[in-house]
């Protein structure tokens, strides 16, 4: 099994997934950030899926599990990068992803998570 | 032509395996990045029912051909318990289990033909064709 890296920059956390999911590795990165989540107090995370191809029902209901999380311990998560076949894609599979904040690249959700932090201090 | 590779699946890590070996047959027969992903996705939650409900299966992975379209069809086949009620296990939010239910209903809607034969006590098994446009 691989293991996803966790960047940390300032409050930020930066996940950026290069390799192909398997299902133990999503469950280990959703323990993993947790603590890191915690540890670092952080307050926003970003999860870069732009080299990801496709999401099934397992990682997308990771990635909202993993945001959700992120709220209960006062941290927002956004998912960036998705590809646009994935996204049709998870549609159509009936996955609609709710709960998850979403932004188009990492330099949009970074500021979309300045904003979100600004407005709820 | 009927070219065909087989996978078995005995671990997550075989589930990642199976969708490499789907998208480097749905590039060969000329899908659409789209098409791609939508087989890929589909074969993974196929491959992942298998592992889960019957702890192992196989993938057979066939290039397919009407006229001068072609196609790619998977064959993802277990000796599990089977499913008893296939009109329920296809509902989407139907599930056993821990996840959402959605892989069966899911993937009929992301191929263009699906067919599920299971049989209690003696296995399942989901064919899937998608056809180059
Ligand atoms: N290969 C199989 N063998 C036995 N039962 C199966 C098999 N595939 C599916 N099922 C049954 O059909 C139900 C629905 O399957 P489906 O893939 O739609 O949803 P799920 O696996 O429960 O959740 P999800 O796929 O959304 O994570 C399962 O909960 C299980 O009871
Ligand atoms: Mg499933």
């Amino acid at each position: 099994m691989e293991r996803v890296p966790i960047l940390k920059l300032g409050d930020l956390l930066i996940v950026s997934i290069q390799v192909d999911l398997d299902d133990q590795t999503v469950l280990a990165l959703k323990e993993d950030l947790a603590e890191v989540v915690v540890a670092r107090g952080a307050r926003g995370v970003i999860i870069d899926i732009s080299a990801v191809e496709i999401v099934d029902s397992f990682t997308g209901r990771m990635l909202a599990t993993i945001a959700e999380m992120c709220r209960m311990l006062d941290a927002h998560a956004v998912v960036v990068g998705m590809r646009p076949a994935v996204a049709i894609t998870l549609v159509e599979l009936g996955l609609s992803l709710g709960g998850v904040r979403t932004a188009l690249n990492l330099e949009k959700g970074v500021a979309l998570l300045d904003h979100v932090r600004g407005a709820v201090p | 032509m009927n070219a065909e590779r087989e996978a078995a699946i005995a671990s997550s890590a075989d589930v990642v395996a199976v969708r490499r070996l789907v998208r480097s047959a749905a590039i060969e027969v000329g899908l659409s990045l789209i098409d791609q992903t939508k087989i890929i996705t589909a074969a993974s939650e196929l491959a992942r029912n298998a592992l889960v409900y019957a702890g192992r299966g196989e993938v057979r992975v066939h290039v397919v051909e009407n006229g001068s379209r072609r196609g790619l069809k998977l064959v993802v086949s277990d000796e599990g318990p089977g499913i008893s009620d296939v009109e329920r296990a296809l509902t989407d939010g139907w599930t056993t289990g821990t996840g959402l239910g959605l892989g069966l209903g899911g993937s009929r809607r992301l191929v263009d033909e699906f067919d599920l034969l299971s049989e209690p006590g003696k296995g399942t098994s989901v064919t899937v064709t998608k056809w180059a446009r």
